[in-house]
């Protein structure tokens, strides 16, 4: 620091005091109506302070049956599926194109880095109903096949790997092969040892990702059995106006929440490094 | 575009490589945006038997649908409201967290965290603080006389999905405003202090300039945030109500083609979008470059 | 251990740039030809043909008995030191000097054996089990070094191996890799912008120049006759100084020899011009500079009529002084005749 102002480093901590206040206070709030019994949610003002009530709501979430949602366990079950099969699929593929378009010179190459970046350009948003016909001509609702092979693609992963595979010096390729390792051996004993953080960098960012998925899950899951957290939570929430049992639901959504939340806050770094990498 | 200096010799693998990218980009990408470009100039009769070719019948129906229009002033407001609000919030923060040294780091994960939060469940926070029998801002806005029903007042609903859009997007803009500011040599700030800048004017004359491709990259990532990413909140909290109040062009082309069956209007409004997605891309890439020179 | 042999060697990139034009090379066997040239001569590109990293537009290259013109790499058995060194990051040293062998399925017992050799002899044996990034720069060109020397490859192929270090390792590394050849005789083709290195190392010396070979030969033997100007500028610190011979000629006045017809630049190395009187091109000029390098000095004098200050090299230290006069003479069996259009020597 420059120079040594008390009253700007005093607003400096007051700002981020505030700012921290206003970024936790919707989850305090979720998480203190997640700790009472019914009655005291139902009526007038809520309480600001934490009740005794958490485990119970959290054995209920696990164990009752909910009306027009599946059990929260399959749900989270689902949820957690489709998000490690979105992260390895969508890092597989996108490792191995990278690696084509970097480390070979073949007609169509061109082509296909601006196929890859045309995907970009289509969020799922903007082409739901023809979207969802492939899916339906394809046999592929209501599966696991369905919930996570569309969006697989990934043109930010693929970036990503792109730009670091650049940055490897180019005679690291030439040695191996004049060690005589192949295409196939120079991958995987060197690129991919190499890429072991991006690797990881990306697997925050992707299971994140996975796990956050809710239209495309609520388009091709009809069948209770294939629902997500996501899905279940939404569902959950939209029938508390006529049967209001917020501490059931704000318990649900809190753990729906916590996968990924902790993910943020303990992988941190890499987090960090996942998220700037992959706008590069 | 670059390869290595020498390449592997293979004829086939490349494209053994690029195939399941290629292949799943091809199925659900590609071939969805053309079919959904294909049903924007055709209709079908109400039996789903045939499809006749009309033109730009769809489009030009769309301009002159006042709700569509309206739409999109909506999703104009909404998404300047959040990308404002969002990026402002998240700059002060950024610009406090840069000044210190030891506790930035701790301040820096309590700010982080919400990214992990997903926009549908951001919506079912904030509608359920903002819950008319239940909710605490309500029960709090009584006292200063504000009568808060999101369900019926439209105004309302446009305020609650903006607070909780721009919630959740205020640790993404942080986290590269912090990055932005952290790459700005601490020896321009120095150079400055001693150029006798105090500490408000050396923010304002050194640091934003050069934080500007930072903000402007911002900018288009927030846009298209507010545009499309924006689904589940809006879905969780109003779902495009009251009487369309917050029904963006996103919600409509879900409500109009997945609820409502229209499909050829659902798909030129899709390519609307699309077009609209094109354009912010193309600006991205060619038009934000991101590392400051000096 | 084999020959290398290139017949009519041609690169060409696509766009019609010529990176190499036609090139006629024989490496025996056991010997170290060193390439030399300024950066863009072609050297790089030359020897990574070779090495099978560029492919060939035209011609043949041949390593031992085998045309290798569609080989990989691996099927060359040649082993390649790189500048930055290419050291596997993520491998131990030890993995990495076994990489190469375990690709080709050296049996285990081998493998040892030849590693513990190569770190015996290049006394890399303390670091075998660190990662190259906890190596000074001089460990790591030896981990390079080792690499190469555990294939027991036909031909070694260094591309400026030692352009990564500092100038005293330099010279270290260069002495070492030297006497490793020496007494491996395995074929070694070098590849560097250090004429120095090139001079000393070299058991054959390859001046290169856009693309094309300017000499070969004994290092001693194209300091002595260089073929062509570009070789009699590039060989030799400080370089040769070369004059026109009109200017010269009006310079010298009636000191000034007749020089074989066609030779209208005329050289003279450094050390070779004789201060004082004698027989040959007498002269006389102010001293500009004087550069003191220890053993030697090097004088730079501007001769009234001659546009660019000739270098001369005094023994010892210089007994003259900054500013002075003094009278020198060019030798007349010293001077080389070179032609101006052709750029080639005159006899």
């Amino acid at each position: 620091m420059v120079e040594n102002r008390p009253w700007l480093t005093f607003l400096t901590h007051f700002v981020l005091i505030l700012g921290v206040i206003i970024v936790v206070f919707p989850v305090y709030i979720a998480v203190i109506a997640a700790t009472h019994g019914p009655t005291a949610l139902s009526s007038g003002m809520m309480p600001m302070l934490p009740g005794a009530e958490l485990w119970n709501n959290v054995v209920q979430v696990w164990t009752e049956d909910r009306r027009g949602v599946a059990p929260f366990w399959l749900m989270a079950w689902n949820s957690l599926w489709m998000a490690i099969i979105i992260t390895v699929g969508k890092i597989a593929i996108s490792i191995i194109s990278a690696y084509a378009i970097v480390y070979f010179r073949f007609p169509g190459r061109v082509l296909a880095f601006w196929l890859i970046f045309i995907t970009l350009m289509l969020p799922v948003e903007v082409r739901i109903i023809p979207t969802f016909a492939v899916v339906a001509n394809l046999g592929m609702l209501n599966s696991y096949v369905g919930l996570t092979l569309p969006l697989i693609a990934s043109a930010t992963a693929t970036f990503l790997f792109r730009q670091f595979f650049m940055t490897i010096p180019d005679e690291l390729m030439e040695a191996a092969r004049v060690d005589g390792a192949g295409p196939i051996k120079f991958f995987r004993d060197i690129l991919l040892p190499l890429s072991r953080t991006n690797i990881a960098a990306l697997c925050v960012i992707l299971f994140i990702y996975g796990w956050m998925q809710y239209l495309w899950p609520m388009l091709v899951t009809t069948d209770p059995k294939y629902y997500t957290l996501m899905m279940g939570v939404k569902r959950m929430a939209a029938v508390a106006d006529a049967d209001p049992q917020w501490n059931i639901i704000m318990a649900a959504v809190v753990m729906a929440m916590l996968p990924p939340v902790l993910i943020v806050i303990f992988m941190q770094r890499l987090f960090v490094k996942g998220l700037v990498e992959t706008e590069k | 575009m670059d390869t290595k200096r020498t390449v592997f010799p293979s004829q086939g693998l490349p494209y053994l490589l690029v195939a399941p990218q290629l292949i799943i980009t091809l199925i659900f990408f590609i071939w969805p945006a053309g079919q959904a470009v294909k049903s924007s100039f055709e209709r079908e009769d109400p039996f789903g038997l045939s499809t006749s070719f009309v033109g730009l019948m769809h489009y030009g129906r769309l301009f002159q649908d006042p709700a569509y229009l309206a739409s999109m002033g909506r999703t104009a407001l909404f998404a300047l409201a959040v990308t404002v609000i969002s990026m402002g919030l998240a700059l002060v923060l950024a610009t406090a967290v840069n000044r210190l040294i030891r506790s930035g780091t701790a301040y820096s994960t309590l700010l982080l965290w919400p990214y992990a939060v997903s926009p549908v469940v951001a919506g079912i926070l904030w509608w359920f603080i903002f819950n008319s029998t239940t909710g605490i801002l309500p029960y709090v806005l009584e006292f200063f006389g504000v009568d808060w029903n999101h369900q019926l007042n439209g105004g309302q609903a446009m305020i609650l999905i903006i607070i909780a859009a721009s919630w959740k997007q205020i640790s993404y803009n942080f986290l590269f405003f912090l990055a932005g500011l952290q790459s700005v040599p601490q020896s321009l700030n120095e150079a400055a202090a001693i150029d006798g800048a105090g500490p408000f004017k050396r923010f304002w004359t050194i640091v934003f300039p050069l934080l500007s491709p930072t903000t402007f990259f911002l900018m288009i990532v927030n846009l298209n945030y507010t545009m499309f990413d924006t689904f589940g909140v809006i879905d969780a909290t109003t779902a495009g109500g009251p009487n369309q109040a917050t029904n963006t062009l996103v919600y409509k082309v879900y409500s109009d083609g997945y609820i409502g069956l229209n499909l050829g209007s659902s798909s030129a409004q899709s390519v609307i979008l699309m077009l609209f997605v094109i354009v912010l891309t193309v600006i991205q890439f060619r038009y934000v470059e991101r590392r400051v020179q000096y | 251990m084999a020959s290398i042999d290139l017949k009519g060697v041609r690169k060409v990139y696509p766009g019609n740039v010529t990176a190499i034009h036609s090139v006629d090379l024989s490496i025996e066997d056991g010997e170290l030809v060193v390439l030399v040239g300024p950066s863009g001569c072609g050297k790089s590109t030359l020897l990574r043909m070779i090495a099978g990293l560029e492919t060939i537009t035209d011609g043949t290259i041949s390593i031992g008995a085998d045309v290798v013109n569609n080989k990989e790499p691996a099927e060359r058995d040649i082993a390649m030191v790189f500048q930055n060194y290419a050291l596997y990051p993520h491998m131990s040293v030890r993995q990495n000097l076994e990489y190469g062998l375990k690709n080709r399925g050296t049996p285990r017992e081998e493998i040892d054996r030849r590693v513990a050799e190569a770190a015996r002899v290049l006394e890399i044996a303390p670091f075998l089990d660190r990662k190259p990034r906890q190596l000074s720069g001089g460990q790591r060109q030896r981990v390079a070094m080792g690499r190469a020397i555990v294939r027991q490859p036909k031909a070694f192929l260094f591309d400026e191996p030692l352009s990564n270090l500092d100038a005293k390792l330099r010279g270290q590394m260069r002495i070492e890799i030297r006497r490793l050849q020496r007494s491996l005789k395995t074929t070694s083709v070098y590849v560097t912008h250090d004429q120095l290195e090139a001079m000393t190392l070299a058991d054959r010396l390859v001046v290169m120049n856009g693309g094309r070979i300017e000499q070969v030969g004994k290092p001693i033997e194209l300091y002595d006759r260089p073929a062509s100007l570009f070789v009699a500028g590039f060989i030799g610190s400080p370089p040769m100084n070369l004059l026109p011979v009109e200017t010269l000629a009006a310079v010298a006045g009636a000191t000034m020899p007749t020089l074989t017809p066609g030779a209208d630049i005329v050289g003279i190395r450094p050390d070779q011009v004789v201060l004082g009187g004698g027989d040959g091109i007498a002269l006389s000029g102010t001293v500009e500079l004087i550069e003191p390098v220890g053993g030697e000095s090097h004088l730079y004098v501007r001769v009234e009529g001659i546009e660019q200050a000739l270098i001369l090299v005094q023994q010892g230290r210089a007994n003259v002084g900054e500013a002075e006069r003094i009278d020198f003479v060019l030798p007349i069996q010293a001077l080389h005749g070179f032609n101006r259009e052709s750029g080639r020597r005159v006899e």
